[in-house]
Formats: C-alpha cells, sequence, structure tokens
C-alpha cells in the first residue's frame, strides 16, 4: 500500500470520501485507524485506507456508491466482535462502521415489530421492548455490545436457539444498499411472505452482499416462568446421554447447555460459580413458558434427570439462583481464556446423538497433542464450542493447536455435521468451505456473491478460500472480554 | 437423481410439478418440460434424535407427518393440503405453512438443507443436514416460495419438533371486526404461548388453540374463557375443524385461491378488499399475518395493496406491490444462466 503522501492515488481517494460526506465522518490518521484494524479475532490484522463513520443511511448508500465507481473494497462494521475475522478491514480498503446507525425506528408492540438500524446494539431491543412484555429472541452471549446487523450478516445463534432458531428465524425484513450501489428492500412487516424468501437470502450474507440498512425484527411475548436445572455428571458422556434422554422424552427445552470438567474449574475461578464436586460435567437444562406448562414440564424433566446417573440436580429455586446458573455458564469461555495466554475458538457442529463420540475424540486428541482443550458448548443442537489453549510465545505451540482445530472441523464434517453453527466461516474457516461443498457447490454459491457483487468488493476475502491465504487464528481475549463487558459462548 | 439430472437437462424450458395440488405454481407455457417429482418419492433418513429428516422432494407430506408421529415428533409449520396429496418440493416452492405456524415459525423457519439441479443442470446440495448450520449462503430458505424459478428441489432436509402432548380449541366470538382484530393481537401478547390463531372474515369468530401438557391446558383454557366469551371445540370437532381448514374446505373448489402477506392491524382492510368482489370469500390465518382469499372459478384476484400469491386458478403468479430489484434478475441469471425454468414474472 502506498504511503498517503497528499499526492498519492489513496490520499486522492481520501479527498474525495471526505469531500461526500460532512466534515469529521472520514478518519485516516494511522492511530485512528489502528483502532479497526482488527475484530474478535485478533490475530487477522489489516490497516484499511480509511474508516467512515457514517450518520445516516444516506451517508452510507453514498459511500457505497462512491466504491462501486472507485472499486475500492469496503467491510461493514457493527461492534467488531465477530470470532471468524468477518469484520477484519481489507488492507488498502474502507471501513464503513454502522454504530451511529443506531435508532430503533419503530416499534409496535401491538404487532410485535421493530425496526431498527443495524447499528442497534442487540440487548438494546430487548430492553426497548421490555415494557411491553416482549423480548428479542435471538440471544449471542456478546448481545450486550453486538450489533443487529453483526447478527444479521452472520445469522447469528444464542443459547436459546434450539426453541427459537437463529436470528434469521426472527427478520422478517430487510433493507439494504447492496455492492451494485442498488438500494433493495426485501420482506417487510408480515411475518408472512410470497414469492422467494429474499430475506432468507441476505440473512448470513458474511458481509458479501451489501449492507443492511433497516432491518424488522419480530418480537416474541416473554416467557411466564423458567425452570432451570443444573445436574452434575462424573463423565462427559453421562452428560451427553442425558441429553439424548431429554430430548427423546418430548419435551421442548429452551436450552440444553453442557460445560465440562476444564469450563467448570475456569468458572469456578472467574465468578465463584459453585459446582457439584467430583463432576467431569455440568449438564444446565432450561424450560420456559406459562407456568402451568412449566409445572407439567418440570416434573417430567425431573424423572428424566433421576435416572441420569447424576452426581447431583441442583434446579434454581429463585431468579437469583437461575441468573448464577447463567452467569456460570456465560462466564464460562472468557474464564477459560484466563487460564491461557493464547486460545483459537471453534463453533462446529456434529449430529446430537454422536456428540459423546465428538467429545471421546477431542479429548483423546487433546492429550496425544498435549494441546488443553475446553468445552462449552449448545449441546442441545449438537453445536460444539472447543476452545483450544496454547502459549503463542511457545515455539510450535500455535501450530499444535491449529492442527487439532482443524481435526475437530474435519470430525465435524465426517459426522455429516458443520464447521460452523453460528459464528461464521469469515476468514479463520474459509479454506474449510470446499470440504464441506464440491467445487460445484462453491461456484453456485460465488455465482450468487457475484449476482449481488459483480465487482467483488463487499468484504472480498472472506467465505471463499484464497489461493495462498496463511492461516491464523485467535489470540486470547477480545478487548472487551478482558474488561469484562461481555463473555462468550 | 440421474434421471432427474437427464431430465433437466435434455430440455430447453423445464418445470417441476408434484402433486398438482397448488396448480397455478406450475402453469406455464406448453414450450415448457414438466418433470414429474412422483418418482422422487421417500424417506430417504430420519432421525428422531436429531430433530431432523432428510425426504426426496415428491414424497407426499402425508406420509411424513406419519412417520415422524410415530415418534412423536411432527412438522410445526403445520403443512395445508396434506390430505389432497401435496408433496414435500411443492410445498417448499409455494411457501406454505399452516396455522401452527404462529407459534414456532414458518416452513422457512424450519427448512435446514436442499439438493436441487440448476439451471446448468448440476445437482448440488447446499445448507446442511443439521439443525444448526451457517455455512454458505441460505439457499435453501431462498427456495422456499420460489416456485421453482431456480431449480428442481431433489430432496430436502427439514427440522422437526417433539409434538406437544395434548391440544386444545377455543373458538371465540368477537362483538364486531374491530373487536376481532383487538383480539387478535392482544391473544398474541399474552403469556399463554399461543399454537394457533386463526380468524374467519364472514363472521367476526377467532379460533385459538393451546398445545402442551393437558393439565396445563385446563388452566389456560379457563383463563382464556374467563377473558372472552368462548367455547371448547370437542376432540372430534377440534380436529375436523383444523383439518377442514388444512385442506381450504372454506374455499370455492374450482376457483381461484391466493395467499396474501399482511399485517394483524390490517386484518379489517382485508376483509374489505375481499367484501368488495362478489362472491369472493376469505380467511385469517396466523394470528393476523396470512389471508386467503377464494374467488368463485373464472374470477381473477383484483388489485389488493399486499403482495399475494395465487395458488390455484387463474391471474399473475405473483401479484400485489411484489418489488422487483436489478439484484433480482442477476440472482435469476446465477442460478439459471440459460433461463431454463420460468421466469420470475411468468
Ligand atoms: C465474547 C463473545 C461472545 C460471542 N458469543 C456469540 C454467540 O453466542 N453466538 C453467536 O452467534 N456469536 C457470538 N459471538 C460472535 C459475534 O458477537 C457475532 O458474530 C455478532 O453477530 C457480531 O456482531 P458485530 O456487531 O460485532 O459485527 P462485526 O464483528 O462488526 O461484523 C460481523 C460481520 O458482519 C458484517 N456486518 C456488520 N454490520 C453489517 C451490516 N449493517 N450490513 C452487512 N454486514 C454487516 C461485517 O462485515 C462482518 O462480516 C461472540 C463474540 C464474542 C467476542
Amino acid at each position: 500500500m502506498d504511503t498517503l503522501t497528499s499526492a498519492s492515488p489513496s490520499a486522492a481517494v481520501v479527498r474525495r470520501l471526505t469531500a461526500l460526506l460532512p466534515p469529521g465522518r472520514v478518519l485516516a490518521g494511522p492511530a485512528q485507524l489502528a483502532a479497526y484494524e482488527s475484530d474478535g479475532l485478533t490475530a487477522f490484522q489489516a490497516t484499511p485506507l480509511a474508516v467512515v463513520v457514517p450518520e445516516t443511511a444516506d451517508d452510507v448508500i453514498a459511500v457505497v456508491r462512491f466504491c462501486h465507481a472507485e472499486k475500492l473494497p469496503f467491510v461493514a462494521r457493527g461492534s467488531g466482535t465477530s470470532l471468524s475475522g468477518g469484520s477484519t478491514p481489507i488492507a488498502g480498503g474502507i471501513v464503513i462502521t454502522l454504530n451511529r446507525l443506531n435508532r430503533i425506528l419503530r416499534l409496535d408492540p401491538a404487532e410485535r415489530v421493530a425496526v431498527v438500524e443495524p447499528g442497534v446494539i442487540n440487548l438494546a431491543v430487548t430492553a426497548a421492548a421490555q415494557p411491553y412484555g416482549l423480548h428479542y429472541a435471538p440471544d449471542p452471549s456478546s448481545q450486550s455490545i453486538c450489533t443487529i446487523g453483526g447478527n444479521v450478516a452472520f445469522n447469528a445463534g444464542g443459547a436459546h436457539c434450539l426453541k427459537y432458531g437463529m436470528t434469521s428465524n426472527h427478520v422478517l425484513g430487510v433493507k439494504a444498499v447492496l455492492a451494485t450501489g442498488e438500494v433493495v428492500e426485501f420482506g417487510g412487516p408480515s411475518r408472512e411472505q410470497t414469492g422467494p424468501d429474499w430475506t432468507g437470502l441476505f440473512v448470513g450474507n458474511e458481509g458479501l452482499f451489501g449492507i443492511a440498512l433497516e432491518v424488522t425484527l419480530q418480537l416474541l411475548p416473554r416467557a411466564e416462568m423458567f425452570h432451570t436445572v443444573l445436574a452434575g455428571y462424573r463423565t462427559l458422556e453421562q452428560a451427553g446421554d442425558a441429553v439424548a434422554a431429554v430430548v427423546a422424552s418430548g419435551l421442548l427445552p429452551g436450552a440444553i447447555e453442557i460445560m465440562d470438567a476444564l469450563a467448570l474449574q475456569a468458572a469456578s475461578a472467574a465468578v465463584h460459580a459453585d459446582y457439584p464436586p467430583g463432576c467431569e460435567a455440568v449438564l444446565i437444562v432450561e424450560l420456559e413458558g406459562p407456568r402451568e406448562v412449566v409445572a407439567a414440564d418440570r416434573v417430567r424433566l425431573d424423572a428424566i434427570l433421576a435416572a441420569s446417573k447424576p452426581v447431583e440436580v441442583r434446579p434454581a429455586r429463585d431468579a437469583a439462583e437461575r441468573l448464577a446458573i447463567w452467569k456460570g455458564r456465560k462466564s464460562a469461555f472468557s474464564a477459560v481464556g484466563r487460564l491461557s495466554p493464547d486460545f483459537i475458538v471453534q463453533d462446529g457442529v456434529v449430529p446430537r446423538r454422536r456428540l459423546g463420540e465428538a467429545l471421546r475424540k477431542i479429548s483423546a486428541w487433546s492429550k496425544e497433542m498435549n494441546v488443553r482443550c475446553a468445552n462449552v458448548f449448545h449441546a442441545g443442537d449438537g453445536n460444539l464450542h472447543p476452545l483450544i489453549l496454547y502459549d503463542g510465545r511457545e515455539a510450535g505451540a500455535l501450530e499444535r493447536a491449529e492442527a487439532l482445530a482443524g481435526r475437530i472441523l474435519r470430525l465435524c464434517i465426517e459426522m455429516g455435521g458443520s464447521i460452523t453453527g453460528e459464528h461464521g466461516v469469515g476468514m479463520e474457516k474459509r479454506e474449510y468451505l470446499p470440504e464441506m461443498f464440491s467445487p460445484d457447490e462453491i461456484d453456485c454459491l460465488k455465482r450468487l456473491r457475484a449476482a449481488f457483487d459483480p465487482l467483488g468488493i463487499a468484504n472480498p476475502g472472506k467465505m471463499f478460500p484464497v489461493a495462498g491465504a496463511p492461516a491464523l487464528a485467535q489470540h486470547g481475549l477480545h478487548p472487551l472480554e478482558q474488561a469484562g463487558v461481555i463473555s462468550r459462548e | 437423481m440421474t434421471e432427474l439430472v437427464d431430465a433437466v437437462r435434455s430440455a430447453r424450458r423445464v418445470v417441476a410439478v408434484g402433486a398438482g395440488t397448488k396448480p397455478r405454481l406450475a402453469q406455464v407455457p406448453a414450450e415448457f418440460r414438466r418433470i414429474s417429482t412422483a418418482k422422487l418419492s421417500g424417506i430417504v433418513d430420519y432421525e428422531p434424535s436429531e430433530f431432523t429428516f432428510t425426504a426426496l422432494a415428491g414424497t407426499p407430506l402425508r406420509e411424513i407427518a406419519a412417520e415422524v408421529a410415530q415418534r412423536g415428533q411432527y412438522l410445526p409449520f403445520d403443512p395445508v393440503l396434506t390430505d389432497a396429496g401435496a408433496t414435500l418440493g411443492g410445498t417448499v416452492a409455494a411457501g406454505l405453512s399452516g396455522p401452527g405456524r404462529f407459534r414456532f415459525g414458518g416452513l422457512r423457519d424450519f427448512i435446514l438443507g436442499v439438493r436441487f439441479v440448476d439451471g446448468s443442470g448440476r445437482l448440488l446440495r447446499l445448507g446442511g443436514r443439521v439443525v444448526k448450520n451457517a455455512a454458505g449462503f441460505d439457499v435453501p430458505k431462498f427456495f422456499v416460495g420460489a416456485a421453482g424459478r431456480f431449480g428442481v428441489m431433489a430432496e430436502l432436509t427439514f427440522k422437526v419438533f417433539p409434538r406437544p402432548a395434548g391440544l386444545r380449541t377455543l373458538r371465540l366470538d368477537a362483538q364486531d371486526g374491530a373487536a376481532q382484530v383487538r383480539m387478535l393481537q392482544e391473544a398474541a401478547n399474552t403469556r399463554w404461548e399461543i399454537d394457533a390463531l386463526e380468524a374467519a372474515l364472514e363472521e367476526s369468530a377467532i379460533w385459538i388453540r393451546l398445545g402442551g401438557a393437558p393439565v396445563a391446558l385446563d388452566a389456560l383454557t379457563a383463563e382464556i374463557a374467563a377473558r372472552w366469551p368462548a367455547r371448547t371445540l370437542g376432540e372430534a370437532e377440534a380436529a375436523t375443524f383444523w383439518s377442514e381448514l388444512a385442506g381450504f374446505r372454506w374455499a370455492h373448489a374450482d376457483g381461484t385461491l391466493a395467499k396474501v402477506a399482511m399485517a394483524p392491524a390490517q386484518v379489517g382492510a382485508f376483509r374489505a378488499a375481499v367484501r368488495a368482489v362478489p362472491g369472493a370469500r376469505g380467511w385469517v390465518s396466523n394470528g393476523g399475518n396470512t389471508g386467503y382469499v377464494s374467488l368463485p372459478a373464472g374470477a381473477a384476484l383484483p388489485a389488493l395493496t399486499w403482495p399475494a400469491v395465487t395458488l390455484r386458478g387463474t391471474g399473475p403468479l405473483w401479484s400485489g406491490p411484489t418489488r422487483r430489484f436489478d439484484v433480482m434478475r442477476a440472482v435469476k441469471a446465477a442460478l439459471d444462466p440459460e433461463n431454463r425454468f420460468p421466469n420470475l414474472d411468468d
């Protein structure tokens, strides 16, 4: 990249871009750019040419049209919490940060719909809906900081996907500026639609189609009652069997989560969570719904858990105990991260019935390769979250950690699962996409991408494999986790 | 599968047809070769423990519903026209969900993967076979409601749920249309976790279906009846009611039937629009988000303010304020470069 001497072509681009917008919206100083060099996957770093801070949808449209005219790559950015390098800048490209587009444009409690700008924080939607007894269901653990735009781009999940689905199941419509500069509106306020599901195609595009400007979300009534149980088991396999038994029983819990020994140890240390001693695994099951339904279902759940050979079963007796269970669960990831200078987090999916087998293999590999690995995951969805610990200063440690990560991803594919359940492919897993899809299938995905973005300027280098790209891995905690603002699942 | 690929490749223009329960979808000029999915039938894989099944596109829904019911599961999007023989593929192409979509979402929320032949005659599998997958663009969802405009579906993977232990149906009578809309909105915002919420257009009645443990349903039913005048339907009566609804028995048998996407607050306007057409009938589903219009044979759909899809009878397939953007043509060309399948405006 050429340096920004005032005569360089890049400097001229920045000048033209600056002229396009009200003063102060374009940042190009080295110190200003440094803050945007990476996302939650801090191993990837690149210096953009400039960072644009639009305040209105029209600003965003103008910038995207400018990029299109100049064939300049751009990356949309919400809060930069992507764990797969999705919002890492393109060297020499533009970063368009959407945090100032943070208005809730409409919230209609009678229709249970909210229309929001992309920079609105996930939890802010629920906060705004709360006075009406409503909430926005998708709850990634980063929900206090990540944006709806980022959620839409990645089809973010959370702890309650089993019953409620992912982001895509709650997005009714999207207004977006595509990489071509065209402004489109897909879907609408209705929970029904006619014709091809353009909204569904847009959600999960990983920023490769364009930039979402307005998102219509469905809101749901908040569950009246929760029944949250924590059960400790001697072995991970027993916990896995208990999941199978719960699922086979015909109950539909809101969440089913598992934490393994290393995760328990870390959570105990970090938030003083108290777990049954001598357990290699803890299972969390949460029922929710009208109080009468929960009361009836909990009788069945209690019986199933009692028969599952637990060391101990602890139902939350009140809201405070429920919160404590979730606090331990949600802090586990960051807590494990604190045990080690560096780590890689994966989010592959395996068929639920093969969870035990997958965990056994991961544990055997971890011993064999001498790499520590903690597991905290959405057991109800078969969505693993192995956290692979290493010390980047130790020669060969990163390579060993990456080798384990690679084996886990391949295991997920072999078992008929997926390389990612909710964090997206991004840069991190792009080399694995061809192991999940055939060349023809990748070609089809690329053609779709080209239909939305013929110049390939929207978030290039993500999702699809890049010849000769270096393999990189996650180092350490996200700065916001370090500060204790967020925790990860 | 190879037969399907060959069939697609060997014809200049192609449209897939299932059981023909939504004939307007495949009502295209004679130059099109009609590929029947009748032989592409059968459940390929069903894993009750995974809440997933994979079936060939021509599999009758009836067969799938029966199979998963044996394991205490069901299709939460609550497919319609099942008794009439509707196939899984045809239902995806039509994007049709039944009353039960109110609770957990529609067909689009339960489709996980699709195997299809694209316009270049390539057999592709996109999406996944597990309940959660974020790899690649969500092409399976995109096929929902697409009426075969982008490819011929060969095989589909879906998520299923455990069936609630019990069901209860209540009929509520509203004073007038305005009260009916209010009740629709209010019932949707309660603690009851309603399973289905339907409304008639000819009378101001509302039907609520609850699902869950029977003891719990007794209490919820009593609470609803205390709030609004309500009558609980007997088991057999309720079963008949829902199955007739799923079969569109209220509609003209040989007329035009269209689905409309609207918002609950617009139910009044929808009623007025339907009443303005002589002989027309209507139904409101999905808590007021879905409307159906039925017209006597030969009558075409009036101009509506909502996007609509005609399932059978005459008139354009898609009508109302359906927006067209340049990217739609580009996407069509990406999946179907030789324009083998019907156009978006056919
Ligand atoms: C501690 C921690 C916990 C997490 N827990 C979860 C979890 O439980 N579940 C989960 O799914 N994820 C989780 N994540 C990952 C991450 O938070 C999500 O992927 C989130 O959706 C990203 O939102 P963001 O606003 O930070 O987006 P960014 O990281 O800024 O961007 C993510 C992607 O979205 C694109 N993008 C952003 N805004 C727009 C827009 N308006 N239009 C188009 N594209 C856009 C970007 O280009 C990029 O590709 C976690 C991350 C951390 C750090």
